[in-house]
Parts: C-alpha cells; structure tokens; sequence
C-alpha cells in the first residue's frame, strides 16, 4: 500500500554489540506515517533489541535512529508521549484494578493532548476496544494471559499514540484471543493514522496484518517489503510431483514452469499426478533466514 | 495550543494520586493490613509487659523509656519498606511502566514517598494511640512536645526515605534485600532503642551516631520524655543541634543522590532485563 504520509522511523546501519558479541550489523529501514510493519525474525535475531533501541529503553552501539524525527537516546517526555510501548512481557501492577489504572496513567498523557490528538483514550471506551470491559474491576494479576495482554495493548494505547510498538503481542494467545487482537490492530490500520511496528514469529500474523514484513536474519534486514512481493521473490524453490512408470518422482526447482515444460517435452503422455507447490511465504522467510545466517557467519568466519 | 496543566504539576498530582491508591490497596489487602498491624502489636504487647518495670535511680519506667524509641526505629524501618519496594517494582517491570509513561518516573518516585510515608504515620498513630494509655509518665501535655514530633518524623522520613530509594537499587536481589535488611536490624540493635545507649560499650555508642535509626529514636525521645530522663543519653543532653544536623546531613546526601542512582537504574531497564530476571527467579523457584 502506498502512504506518502511523513517518515516516522528512519534507521540506518543501525549496529549493538553486548559484550563481544554483535547482535545487529546495520539494520537499516524506515516508516511512513500509517504503515503497519512487521518485524519477522527466528529467536534471538536481535528483534527485541532493535525495538528497545527504537523505544529509547537501550543504548545503540552505533547507527543513526530517528523516531518521530527524534533520537530516541535524547527522547524528552514530549516525545515519550507520542509513543505506544508494548513490550514483551509485562506483570507489574499486579494489585491495581483494570480501569482504575487504565485511567490513571491515562492522567499522564492529558498535558500532551493538541487539538488535531485528544490525550487520553477514554478508559471507558478503550476497555470496550480491546474486550476487557466486563473485566474492569478486576485486580490486575487475576487476569489470564490472554487477558493480561490486552491491557498491556491497552495501557500502549491509552496515549493516543502516533506510533505503536508491540512486541510480540499475541505469544501465548488461543486462538480466539488472536483472531479479536489482529481486528484491534487492524481497526486502528484502517484510520491511517497510527503507524504500528509489531515483531512476531507467526508468519500468518505478518501477513494478515502487515503492509510491509521485515525480515531480520544474521544481523541485517534480509527483506523488506510488502507479504506477496516475498512470497514471489525467486529465492525459494516450488516443489514440482509427478508420477512417471509408476514411479512418485519430486523435486525442487526455482523455475517450475520452465521445468513442467521440459518434462512434458521428454515424457509426454507418461507424466501423470502432476502437482506444482509455488514457493509460499514460508518457504521464502525459512531460506532468506538460512542465507542471511549463513551470510553472516561467513563475514565472521572472514575476519 | 497551551496545555491544561503543566507536566511538571501533573507528576505531581498523578504522583500523589498514585500514592493514594496504593495506600489504600495496602489498607484494603489482607496481608498488607497484617504486615501493618503486625509490627505495632507486637510492639504494644512488649510495652505493655515492661511498663511497670522500672529503670535506674531516677524513677523512671523501661516502658516509658522504650515508647518513643520504639516510635523512632518504626519510622526508620521506613528505609527497608522504600528498598524493598524499589527491588520488587523494578523486578515485576512497574519501574519500567514508569519509565514508558511521559513524566512517569517522577510521579513514580513521588507516589512511592506519600505511600511509604502514609503507611508509616499509620502505624505509628496505631503505636502511639493506645501506647499512650499504656505508658505512664510521657510528657505529651504541651504543644511543644508535639511540635517536635512533627519534625523529627518529617526530618526523619527525608533522611531515611531517599537513603531507602538509594539502597533498593544498590541491593537489588533477594539475596541483598536481605542482608539489607541484616544491616538495618544491626544499626537498630546499636541505635538505643531497646536499652539505653549510655549502658553500651562505648565503641558501639560511637558507631551508633553514624545511624539515622539512633538520631530518630533520640529525637523522639526528647519530643515525649520529661526532662529528668535525658540523664541516660549521652552528654546528658537531648542534643537537637545535632539531631538536626545528622538527620539534615542524610537527608541532603540522600536527595542528592537518589535521583541520579534511581536515573540510572532506570537507564539499564528494558524488556528484556525484566524477563531475564524473571527467568532467573523462576530457575530458583523451580
Ligand atoms: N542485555 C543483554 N546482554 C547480553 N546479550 C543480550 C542482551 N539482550 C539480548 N541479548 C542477546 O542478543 C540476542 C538478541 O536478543 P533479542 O533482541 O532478545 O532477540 P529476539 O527478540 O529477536 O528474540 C540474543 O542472542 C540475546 O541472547
Ligand atoms: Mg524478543
């Protein structure tokens, strides 16, 4: 989808080192006002890094990073007020009630409110939107897991914020849980006006709910773009099955057609079950992680 | 467009607002309500058991004598409450919640003081209450004794409760919240509280003036004792000067420094340390 809104996140060469160990090599990307960007990337790629930086909660090695035009290492509490944090897992207030902290920390956000953003979220409203209303009166740490993290998505929104993160937010969701936070993120896509950066492992999630997927793998951003552009790039092969003299034959290649038609051209009438499998998003996110891996490490092995 | 308020007022406000509710949670919680209630019972029993006990030559009772130290030792445990609660919020993430939230670190450490600060003046009001018609021989009949009370708690709080805030996040595990709390039960054990100090070896009365815990319970004491029983004190004097001098004295060091040990504590907060540690503590739990 095409924004021309105004460039939110600008990040570029973005590099973290804990210890001796370099965590991301340059991470470069960008968003524009609206877009919703997922963040794709195996366990301990470096996701929840990249965000913390983002969030202004980690000190970067080097790399320049613009949030809201801002270096988060430098963010005044005007800037703070203009951003959604949800992080990865969340257990505080345990003993507060849903609403009475909603709207409490709501108060925080009243002085920032401008004319074009009215600061805060009404809680009453807000409860309603992310499903806990019936739950408002509960104390915090009887909440489920499922339950506890919509009010974690619910305290990143009671701002009104101008840009969202959320790190992995549906870990630990049924299925239904699931299925009613992807319609809250895409309510709020439908406005245009919230950029979202969520980091997830579920490829379905980035796909349904991203207009861009960001794939970090071995240190860097190893594809950026939108879910069926990925889908179609060429790296992964398509799986091609057919029967030949009884025979189940399979194999991969990048270029099925070319190779359905060289069949048909040897065998003929001989080639019977014939099934082609496109590469699927999966397929293309499980080898631009194995070459971006196998990448780094030979750039490590290098030096 | 000009904003309602200022920020700077609204931590303030949403500071004391927070202070209030946690407050009131610990009032409407059972096992809070019974940490609360536990100490100044306890107390009270003890008080009541030695009241007619008495001490030295001057006709003065142990019972009398240990009401106000009592009073002061409680409001110094005020230190180990800040300390503790700083570890446990920074632990389950609530200091982190602060620190996303705009001007919330402020709120968060204004909120901790007026919760802190209301649970003790409560305990205390439970001590002092019905020990006054226990104790015989306070001299709690004029304005002036209750003019120093005031402030000797008010001076006593700002010197013990920055220092907790500055304590929590230097013991941060479990392990050193309890050899935390070790450190204060020794500076309460040297601080005359429970005998008085002048019946002491004297190395350990030396050691003693390092400790708010000494100079509270003096200040208190010389707020509700009669004049005759400065005789046990050291120097035989209530010494005000320089109870507001030590009291003064951690009270500046620990404003000084509180905000700068608590930024930084803050600065090293993420996501990721919170559920580390949580990992940690359930690795030990498991
Ligand atoms: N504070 C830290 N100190 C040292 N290493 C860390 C720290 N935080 C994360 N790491 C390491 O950095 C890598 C990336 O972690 P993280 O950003 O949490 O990845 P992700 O969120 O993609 O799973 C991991 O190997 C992790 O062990
Ligand atoms: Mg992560």
């Amino acid at each position: 989808m095409a924004t021309s809104g105004e460039i939110v996140l600008d990040v570029e060469g973005l590099r973290m080192r804990y210890g001796t160990t370099d965590v991301l090599h340059g991470v470069t990307f960008g968003a524009r006002q609206g877009e919703v960007l997922a963040l794709l990337g195996p366990n301990g790629a470096g996701k929840t890094t990249t965000i913390e930086i983002m969030e202004g909660f980690r000190a970067r090695s080097a790399g320049r990073v613009r949030v809201l035009g801002t270096d988060p290492a430098h963010g005044t509490e005007q800037w703070r007020a203009r951003l959604g944090v949800v992080l990865q897992s969340w257990r505080d207030h345990g003993r507060w009630r849903v609403r009475e902290l909603l709207a409490h920390l709501g108060t925080y956000y009243a002085p920032y409110s401008t004319d074009a953003i009215r600061r805060p979220w009404d809680t009453g409203e807000l409860l309603e939107a992310v499903g806990l209303s019936e739950h408002a009166d509960r104390k915090i740490r009887t909440l489920s897991g499922g339950q506890r993290r919509r009010l974690d998505v619910a305290i990143g929104l009671v701002g009104r914020p101008e840009l969202l993160f959320l790190d992995e937010p549906t870990a630990g969701f049924d299925p239904e849980a699931r299925h009613e936070f992807h319609g809250l993120v895409q309510r709020l896509a439908d406005d245009r006006e919230t950029t979202v950066l969520l980091t997830t492992h579920d490829l379905d999630e980035a796909d349904k709910l991203a207009d861009r997927i960001l794939i970090l793998a071995g240190g860097r951003i190893v594809a950026d773009g939108p879910a069926d552009d990925l889908a179609r790039r060429t790296t992964a092969a398509d799986e091609v099955r057919w029967t030949r003299d009884g025979r189940n034959f399979v194999t991969s290649t990048p270029g099925s057609t070319a190779f359905v038609r060289g069949l048909f051209h040897a065998y003929g009438e001989e080639i019977s079950g014939l099934e082609v499998r496109r590469a699927s998003l999966e397929d293309t996110y499980l080898e631009l992680v194995r070459q971006g891996e196998a990448a780094a490490r030979e750039a490590k092995a290098a030096q | 467009m000009i904003p309602a308020m200022t920020p700077a007022a609204t931590a303030l406000r949403a500071g004391w607002a927070r202070g209030l509710i946690e407050l009131r949670q610990s009032f409407t919680n059972a096992g809070d309500l019974l940490a609360h209630l536990l100490w100044p019972v306890l107390m009270l029993a003890v008080l009541y058991f030695m009241r007619d006990r008495p001490f030295g030559s001057e006709g003065l009772l142990l019972g009398t004598l240990a009401l106000p130290s009592i009073l002061g030792m409680n409001a110094a445990m005020g230190m180990v409450s800040m300390a503790q609660t700083l570890t446990a919020e920074r632990e389950d993430g609530t200091l982190l919640r602060a620190k996303a939230t705009p001007d919330g670190m402020r709120s968060y450490l204004v909120g901790k003081v007026v919760t802190v600060a209301g649970g003790l003046f409560v305990q205390l009001a439970i001590l002092l209450l019905p020990g006054l018609l226990i104790i015989d021989g306070l001299a709690v009949g004029s304005l002036d004794a209750w003019l120093t009370l005031t402030w000797v708690l008010v001076l006593g709080m700002l010197a013990t409760l920055p220092l907790g805030a500055v304590l929590g996040s230097v013991f941060t595990s479990s392990r050193g919240q309890g050899l935390l709390q070790l450190v204060v039960l020794g500076m309460i054990a040297v601080s005359g509280i429970f005998y008085p100090i002048t019946s002491m070896p004297e190395w350990l009365q030396g050691t003693a003036h390092f400790s708010p815990v000494y100079w509270l319970g003096l200040g208190m004491r010389s707020a509700l004792l009669p004049e005759s029983a400065v005789s046990v004190e050291i120097g035989g004097s209530w010494r005000q000067l320089e109870t507001v001098g030590a009291l003064g004295a951690w009270a500046l060091l620990g404003l000084a420094v509180a905000p700068f040990v608590l930024r930084r504590m803050a600065r090293g907060e993420s996501g990721s340390s919170v559920a580390a540690r949580r990992d940690r503590a359930l690795r030990r739990i498991g």
